[in-house]
């Protein structure tokens, strides 16, 4: 804390031309040349606009622009883009403060994407860029400082003495760069930890100041490794500084019709909060119990779905633990709050133990991935795992699952302390994973081994260990290099294709068919199925094209919502984003546009994955755990809806049969519908039965680009 | 203490001076939509008076950059300059006496100047003085309870 702004060498720098926003948009781009310490600025073009929006699609658009098709993660061309969207900065309408963040991925080798809130994205854009691009590698660790409020861009040597975890080095440079102590809140500082310099699963964390805490804090860009490209490309952190933000710094072309959009939206969210969600008191911890009670809280890593342990970590716990009644947004104006924080926590292990904390946190796919999954029934286990995870800069989703697999291995023999250098993997054993997260950041060896994901983990067993590859295969819960989510998708098969018919990975941001699928029933059959996959993940990419969350949308309700035909899409609500959208832009838009302009940007992360070599039928596959019952007591533990499953649906009397045998055959059953759903899904998409889009698709979604038709043609050909 | 505008619906006979007064005060203009005070028709003659009574303080602990503070003689006040325009303090207000204006950059809200006082000619309307009460003092609690340094002794 006690460094200065003196103590920064300053490597290089240069002012900028500063303009308003105008109709949500800078039509102006930054790039960041790290091995040159050289910035240029980069037009957006009325074609670039129209075909990409904006956010993740201007992410994407500038990351293909500047890689190739060999390119990899660690490639001095990879780039970490940084984009917002037009929507992006309003402060009226709850959860508007989004950015989006792309990089080729450590874990996947094809593009990522991140959607993560703090005060970054919209001070870049007020600042006067609709994207930041990092390209290049840095020689010595680099702060990158884009100052909005002068107009000044530098980048500054990291002094000795600058702390590496996010709890501190955010805090410390957010008093660096303030204008004064009163202006703290005008700093937002983007950085990862140690943890991601040794492991694949880097996060990034993105920084708001906290006014009554007197502190950071900070929300999480958490999948596919982003954190571990910065730290490869030695940048330390970047910081932006913005101060002066208005109602209307966005530039709407109807500022008074955001208001009233957004005042809406507060309001309903005011009234029937309490009644629905609870996510001001809760956040999305509120789906705990609910999660438990339908079988669905990944338990052990996912064999179950419930525990009647369950209760012990269930909402109402975190009601109690979460400070109440502050303005917990992530992003100015977001009324739904749901980024709720434990202060003052007391840690108990690691190289911050005795000290307290503020926990970000826990989040349902962090209570749900560091507790439930292993087996983890006490808060404070959660708390700590999730207070490391984010300051050493990992993925609690991708540690979670890890960790669960590991403690799999655990009970089935292939782990032992020997082979863990003393670490006990025991279900439940919190202190243990707190143990592989120390172990990383000092680089000893079974912590660095451990965090390097299932995929490898999975393989390196079956070599070393001689585990059964088959086993290692059904229970590392990956798809494409990412872990996936915390949300059990053996019971529902259009989930399976929500998690695994994805561009980057199992993640729970394209579709959520679980309730639709398994429990009401509503899409039966493979057409209804991929009708679902194509509309809510091109309707949930929207969101990020235009810097938005997701949450608002349909964690909380108008009251008449159920009145609706389709109550899921949430049809008001959906009439929200088009009106502020037009609001904003001057632009038309309705719930076929919408989709249109997901379209585009969906089709184009599919080709581009194509590029890369990937994008493949075959990479589209889950492992056996998120598909059915891998073990015979996994079969048992839901015997009867098994063996109902067999008589009915497969036509099969399970009366005679041994468990063995109702294992292969549900399992043989089950693998046959994913490969329908595949076909049903591809087909509805537009694309080959192998997964690439048609140039016939690319071209009426209005995707004609030649170097992307070039792409597609080539692997039709079978020549890429 | 919480010094405040004090309003007495059963005097009110719906003159709307006091819109006027505060309208044109603050926004140089006659238009009750621009009012901290707004009269509202019962019917029959009867009229509800509505301004900020001071004391609840849920926009104070909503504002998520401290723009809405107390000042000391107790008045709920809205700092222009931290204020980014959310409205979120206008959805909490159980009374709707946190006022906005369709393209306004920021809310506003009575903060019992007195201006209204004079203009009425039926003393429906003046400034009085209340002890603190627990909404008032609920937003500094919620506050002291989070804050990092008054926790560790004014360290990190």
């Amino acid at each position: 804390m006690s460094l200065t702004i003196k103590d920064f060498k300053l490597l290089s720098e240069r002012n900028y031309e500063k303009k308003p926003v105008q109709k949500g948009y800078n039509m102006r781009t930054l790039h960041a040349d790290l091995a040159g310490k050289k910035f240029t600025e980069k037009a957006v073009s009325e074609d670039m606009k129209r075909r990409f929006t904006g956010g993740k699609g201007f992410g994407l658009k500038l990351l293909w622009d500047g890689t190739k098709p060999a390119t990899k993660w660690d490639s001095p061309e990879n780039e970490i883009v940084i984009a917002m969207g037009p929507v992006c900065g309003n402060t009226n309408y709850p959860g508007s403060g989004k950015s989006l963040v792309v990089s080729i991925s450590p874990m996947t080798g094809i593009p990522i994407d991140s959607n993560v809130g703090g005060y970054f994205g919209p001070y870049l854009k007020f600042s006067g860029f609709d994207a930041l691009e990092l390209q290049g590698k840095a020689e010595k660790d680099t702060i990158v400082f884009i100052d909005g409020t002068e107009g000044r861009l530098a980048f500054y040597e990291a002094p000795e003495g600058l702390e590496f975890d996010t709890h501190l080095l955010a805090e410390t440079l957010t008093h660096v760069f303030a204008k004064d102590e009163k202006s703290l809140q005008a700093v937002s500082v983007v950085s990862a930890g140690r943890g991601a310099e040794r492991s694949p699963m880097g996060l990034l964390n993105f920084s708001l100041y906290d006014k009554r805490r007197q502190g950071i804090r900070v929300k999480q860009a958490g999948r596919g490794g982003i954190g571990t490209v910065l730290r490869d490309k030695k940048i330390r952190a970047i910081v932006v500084r913005y101060a002066g933000v208005e109602q209307d710094s966005n530039g709407a072309v109807d500022p008074a019709a955001v208001q009233r959009i957004g005042l809406k939206l507060h309001r309903e969210i005011i009234v029937n909060d309490d009644k629905q969600c609870k996510m001001r008191k809760q956040g999305t911890g509120h789906l705990m119990e609910v999660m438990n009670d339908y079988d669905l809280l990944p338990t052990k890593n996912h064999k179950y779905g419930q525990d009647p342990r369950g209760p012990e970590i269930a909402s109402w716990v975190w009601e109690k633990l979460f400070s109440q009644d502050l303005p917990d947004g992530c992003w100015f104006g977001c009324t739904m709050a749901c980024a709720h924080a434990v202060d003052h926590f007391e840690l108990e292990t690691g190289p911050y133990k005795g000290q307290k904390v503020c926990v970000d946190g826990p989040e349902y796919e962090t209570a749900a991935g560091v507790g439930s999954n292993l087996y983890v029934y006490d808060p404070h286990g959660i708390l700590e795992l999730n207070f490391y995870c984010d300051t050493y800069g990992i993925d609690t989703i991708s540690f979670g699952t890890t960790t669960s697999f590991l403690m799999e291995c655990w009970e089935l023999g292939i782990l032992n302390k020997e082979r863990t250098d003393g670490i006990d993997l025991s279900w439940g054993n919190w202190k243990g994973a707190a143990q592989i997260l120390h172990d990383l950041v000092e680089g000893k060896r079974f912590g660095v081994l451990a965090c390097k994901g299932v995929k490898f983990l999975a393989e390196h067993f079956a070599k070393e260990y001689k585990a059964d590859p088959q086993v290692m295969k059904d229970i590392a819960l990956h798809g494409k290099g990412l872990e996936q989510s915390e949300y059990v998708s053996k019971e529902s098969l259009a989930q399976q294709g929500g998690y695994y018919l994805t561009n980057k990975g199992p993640q729970h941001d394209e579709a959520w068919l679980i309730f639709m699928d398994m429990v009401n029933n509503r899409i039966p059959t493979f057409e209804n199925k991929a009708e679902a996959l194509h509309y809510f993940p091109m309707f949930r990419t929207w969101f990020g094209l235009q810097g938005l969350c997701k949450l608002p949308w349909n964690d909380v309700e108008p009251a008449d919502n159920a009145k609706h035909k389709e109550p899921n899409k949430v049809p008001e609500h959906v009439e929200n984003y088009c009106k502020i959208y037009t609001a904003i832009t001057g632009e038309p838009m309705d719930s076929e546009l919408m989709i249109a302009q997901s379209e585009k940007v969906y089709n184009f992360q599919r080709a581009f994955n194509v590029r890369l070599g990937h994008g493949r039928r075959a990479e589209d596959y889950p492992p056996y755990r998120a598909m059915g019952p891998v073990f015979e007591d996994e079969y048992l533990a839901r015997a009867e809806r098994y063996d109902k499953l067999m008589k009915e649906r497969i036509g099969v009397d399970p009366v005679a049969k041994s468990v063995r045998e109702k294992v292969a055959i549900t399992r043989k059953w089950r693998l046959e519908q994913y490969d329908s759903l595949i076909d049903a899904v591809f087909k509805r998409r537009g694309w080959t039965s192998d997964g690439c889009p048609t140039p016939e698709h690319l071209e009426k979604i209005g995707m004609d680009i030649p170097e992307l038709i070039a792409v597609v043609e080539a692997r039709m050909a079978g020549k890429a | 203490m919480i010094k405040y505008l004090k309003m007495d619906d059963a005097k009110c006979v719906g003159c709307m001076n006091c819109t006027s007064a505060c309208s044109i005060k603050y926004f140089k203009e006659d238009n009750p939509a621009l009012s901290c005070i707004e009269v509202q028709g019962k019917g029959k003659n009867a009229f509800h008076l509505v301004s900020c009574d001071q004391e609840c303080r849920r926009c104070v602990a909503e504002c998520p950059t401290k723009a809405i503070s107390v000042a000391p003689t107790g008045i709920v006040v809205i700092n222009k300059n931290l204020c980014v325009g959310c409205l979120a303090c206008v959805a909490v207000c159980p009374i709707e006496a946190m006022k906005w204006y369709p393209g306004g950059k920021n809310p506003f809200k009575c903060i019992a100047c007195g201006a209204c006082v004079k203009t009425c000619p039926k003393d429906a309307l003046s400034i009085e003085e209340k002890e603190d009460s627990p909404a008032s003092r609920f937003p500094f609690e919620v506050e002291a309870r989070v804050s990092r340094k008054a926790a560790e002794g004014g360290v990190k």
